[in-house]
């Protein structure tokens, strides 16, 4: 990945930055100019919480060349306190342990290291809560 | 508007054709097509094709392709839309002869995946880059995660993925043309490698190379190139959210239920008038999520639609009847318009032992991404 794309992405990617539609209420994660949801262009900043449920999952054992002494992992679709969805890494647990309703925590962690340049890519990745583990 | 109608249909058998280049593949199955239709020139040509510049590194196909036909002068638009690009190429053939512009116009897909690309990476560009790749995800792993939504909302199993692929393995083991020409047993299927959980090898298409083209003109010139012209009776398009996380529903594929209700009004006909569909079985789960939102069958038959048969050759809607891309094989942009080939000779009567009996009426529904576009075509016997 070019730096300059990996620098723009900061915001959104390594502090969690989204934006509230003034229109609709709908958190929208990163920011876009209009709403998907009721094309408004008003919004607010807010910031992610770092905690979230799982939507759905799955355990990837064929991986991309960038990722493959990592397999098997699990990675999934999680929602924020904020209704904001988007893609993560589910770690520090047992990959077929991951499945939708699971809580997680959101930690800034390593993604990966990109083949080609070389550049340390940073991000959020989930971890089951101490209770969810505690309830199962 | 002009009705428009296919005359002429050609493929390349699909597979591992290490002996064959891009450019090779596309000159087969276009001059055969050519060759068929007794035609000496083309008004215009449309190459769907996903990613000749990451899988072969070559770009600008479409003056390539028509060079490679003798045909250098005519112009010739690359088509891309992921794995709709067969698809969407057909589309807009469609439209330019529909519009009176042009009277000939081949449409035609093409991919050559096996040739040292790391394919998965390839086929993920077709995701969300700062959303969804940058993490890891895999195509497999898309639909994935479609599949479990699907079975944690409506409860469909890992048994459910598997008949579909059964059932089309035994379609295809009919079809010359396939890649896996050949039939699994349910056991096979749920005991094969994990890809992504839960979908196991034998619930993913394959890496396949290979090449498909249709000639397109007025319907009134038809009979000039075949005693036999197909109809394009409808047409549909419709994109979703690019990511999976920005959809309503996770386990529902509302671009498709879109594309079908624009071709199905086009059309002036109802999924229950189909006899026979090629849908974008791309993964087992695909099947179960398109028959669904096509309207081929209830949703509360969908999951169990190949293990009751009902989707079976001889059954009510048979579909998938080449072996669709599980078993027939899967080069992205050749896709769209292998699946008109195959309604085209489903409608001709020329499918042999995969013949639906009577078939009058067929849809083939094409779709991209983890289905953030799909296109819908309706065909008719004349
Ligand atoms: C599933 C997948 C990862 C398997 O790739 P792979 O692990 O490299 O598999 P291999 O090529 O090593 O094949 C292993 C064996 O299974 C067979 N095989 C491979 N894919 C197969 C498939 N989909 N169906 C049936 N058999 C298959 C091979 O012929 C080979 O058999 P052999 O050992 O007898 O020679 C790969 O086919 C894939 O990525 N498919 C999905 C393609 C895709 O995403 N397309 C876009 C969809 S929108
Ligand atoms: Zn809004």
């Amino acid at each position: 990945m070019p730096s300059p794309r990996y620098w723009r992405e900061v915001p959104s990617r390594l502090r969690l930055e989204a934006a509230r539609c003034s229109g609709c209420g709908k958190v929208n994660y990163p920011p876009r100019l209009i709403c998907p949801g009721c094309r408004g262009k008003e919004s607010e900043p807010v910031t992610l919480s770092k905690t979230a449920k799982i939507i759905t999952s799955t355990v990837i054992h064929i991986a991309p060349d960038d990722f493959l002494f990592e397999a098997p992992y699990a990675i999934a679709v999680v929602e924020t306190p904020e209704k904001a969805r988007f893609m993560a890494q589910v770690v520090d647990c047992d990959p077929s342990s991951v499945g939708p309703g699971m809580d997680v925590s959101l930690e800034f962690r390593l993604i990966r290291k990109e083949a080609r340049s070389g550049i340390l890519c940073y991000g959020f990745k989930a971890v089951p809560t101490a209770s969810w583990e505690a309830k199962s | 508007m002009r009705e428009v109608a296919i005359v002429a249909a050609a493929m390349t058998p699909f597979g591992e054709l290490w002996e064959m280049s891009l450019r090779q593949l596309f000159a087969e199955a276009a001059l055969d097509v050519i060759k068929k239709a007794g035609v000496d020139h083309l008004d215009s040509i449309y190459v769907g094709n996903m990613s000749g510049g990451c899988f072969v590194g070559q770009e600008h196909l479409g003056p390539l392709m028509a060079d490679q036909i003798g045909m250098a002068g005519v112009p010739s638009t690359r088509v891309e839309s992921a794995c709709a690009s067969g698809g969407i190429a057909l589309r807009t053939a469609f439209f330019e002869v529909a519009s009176g512009a042009s009277d000939l116009v081949l449409a035609s897909g093409v991919e050559k995946m096996n040739d040292g690309a790391d394919v998965t990476n390839v086929l993920a560009t077709a995701a969300d880059q700062e959303l969804e790749v940058y993490h890891g995800i895999t195509f497999p792993g898309l639909y994935a995660m479609i599949a479990r939504a699907h079975m944690e909302a409506h409860g469909t199993t890992e048994e459910d993925l598997s008949w579909v692929s059964v059932k089309n393995h035994r379609h295809g083991a009919l079809n010359p043309k396939a890649q896996f020409p050949r039939e699994f047993t349910l056991e096979q299927v749920m005991n094969s490698t994990l890809v992504a959980e839960p979908l196991r090898l034998l619930h993913c298409s394959p890496v396949s190379d290979g090449a498909a083209a249709v000639l397109l003109c007025p319907l009134d010139q038809a009979k000039k190139y075949t005693d036999q012209p197909i109809k394009i009776l409808g047409t549909g398009q419709a994109t979703s959210a690019m990511a999976l996380a920005d959809r309503k529903d996770p386990a529902f594929l509302d671009s498709v239920q879109l594309s079908a209700e624009r071709a199905f009004a086009m059309a002036g006909v109802g999924p229950g008038d189909i006899n026979v569909a090629e849908v974008h079985d791309c993964f087992a789960i695909s099947e179960i999520c398109c028959i669904e939102a096509l309207g081929l069958v209830e949703r509360s038959q969908a999951a169990g639609a190949a293990a009751s048969g009902l989707t079976a050759l001889g059954g009510r809607i048979p579909v998938n009847t080449s072996g669709g891309l599980k078993a027939k094989g899967h080069p992205v942009g050749a896709t769209g318009i292998a699946q008109i080939i195959e309604i085209f000779e489903q409608l001709r009567g020329e499918s042999g032992a995969r013949q639906v009996q009577g078939a009058s009426l067929g849809l083939a529904q094409n779709m991209g991404g983890s289905g953030a576009s799909s296109v819908v075509h309706i065909l008719e016997r004349m």
